[in-house]
């Protein structure tokens, strides 16, 4: 399946949230996720599922102002 | 020192993480300055450096309270989904809310900023709204839930200063109980200093010090100006007059023309 994360088209196997994360190399990692523009809190990754073309966000701690 | 949210901060300056040339040197200049509240953001993250994870371990030993933000959010929405998923990342309620609305700047959209923090204090949040100095704004923004306001001293980075000192101490009157906390905009330790001596509770800046030649020394330098500045309030200044007044006392001057 093809979609996109954080701007990059890639290809997974992954049909779930919170296995793309592990396949991605996130595994533990802090991080917060959004499908489509969507949040998707961490207890809800099981299962959201996912689909081609879904636009994937994960973000993580960053230094701002 | 005012509660924010029902927390006392021990002083009355907020510091950003951005721009340092170094981590070390962040990590000084909030050594050296006390600063008690840290602002941090979020970005996207590689699953392969995980420079996020890094980041977040110094700032969690900084031991200093964390304020999320949403800057470069430009719409209602966008502002929205990223308090949300600050809130899972770093943990706390407090958000600093930065709709933009203008590029050139950085002034914020009040409009989308009265709407997205009526949704997100009825959500649980503690907003810290960047806004203007306008009243009627300021008003909105409370009738939405927020308990502080952050009006700009400047546009974001412009290191200007206080544009509109009337404007503040417009705000600064007309909101006596409010928490006021000057956003963005200062450039000198001078400028915090009047900002606390017209009674605001505390300035937050980031470039200011991170891009200074020597951050941790002027970390430091905004550091004494904010306190000097509170005590200054605090002390009731004189009024200012037109014309002179001698200090000395005239009454028993000696005749000696």
């Amino acid at each position: 399946m093809k979609l996109q994360l954080n701007g990059e088209a890639i290809e997974t196997d992954a049909n779930t949230l919170v296995a793309l994360l592990e396949e991605q190399g996130f595994g533990d990692a802090k991080v917060a996720t959004a499908v489509n523009g969507q949040f998707v809190p961490a207890t809800l990754r099981e299962t959201q599922s996912l689909n081609e073309n879904d636009l994937i966000e994960v973000l993580a701690p960053m230094q701002g102002g | 020192m005012r509660d924010f949210y029902g927390t006392t901060l021990k002083n009355g300056l907020m510091l950003g993480t951005a721009q340092y040339p170094s981590p070390a040197i962040m990590v000084e200049a909030f050594k050296r300055s006390a600063a008690c509240v840290a602002t941090v953001s979020l970005r996207r993250e590689s699953g392969n450096d995980r420079a996020g994870q890094d980041f977040w371990a110094i700032i969690r030993d900084l031991g200093v309270h964390v304020l999320p933000n949403t800057a470069g959010c430009h719409s209602v929405k966008e502002a929205v989904t990223t308090a949300h998923m600050a809130r899972e990342v770093f943990g706390t309620k407090w958000i600093k809310l930065e709709v933009i609305g203008e590029e050139d700047t950085l002034q914020p959209d009040v409009f989308g900023l009265v709407e997205a923090a009526r949704i997100l204090t009825d959500d649980g949040f503690q907003v810290f709204p960047y806004t203007t100095e306008d009243l009627v704004v300021a008003g909105k923004l409370l009738d939405a839930g927020c308990e502080v306001l952050m009006p700009w001293g400047a546009p974001i980075g412009s290191g200007l200063g206080l544009n509109n000192p009337y404007g503040l101490k417009s705000m600064r009157a007309h909101f006596p109980d409010v928490p006021l906390v000057i956003d963005a905009g200062l450039g000198l330790p001078s400028q915090a200093a009047q900002a606390m001596e017209m009674g605001f509770d505390a300035v937050l800046l980031n470039t200011a010090v991170a891009k200074a030649g020597d951050p941790a020394a002027m970390a430091e330098a905004f550091a004494g100006a904010v306190h000097a500045g509170h005590l200054a309030a605090a002390a009731d200044p004189m009024e200012p007059r037109d014309m002179a007044a001698p200090s000395t006392p005239v009454l028993g001057k000696a005749f000696l023309l």
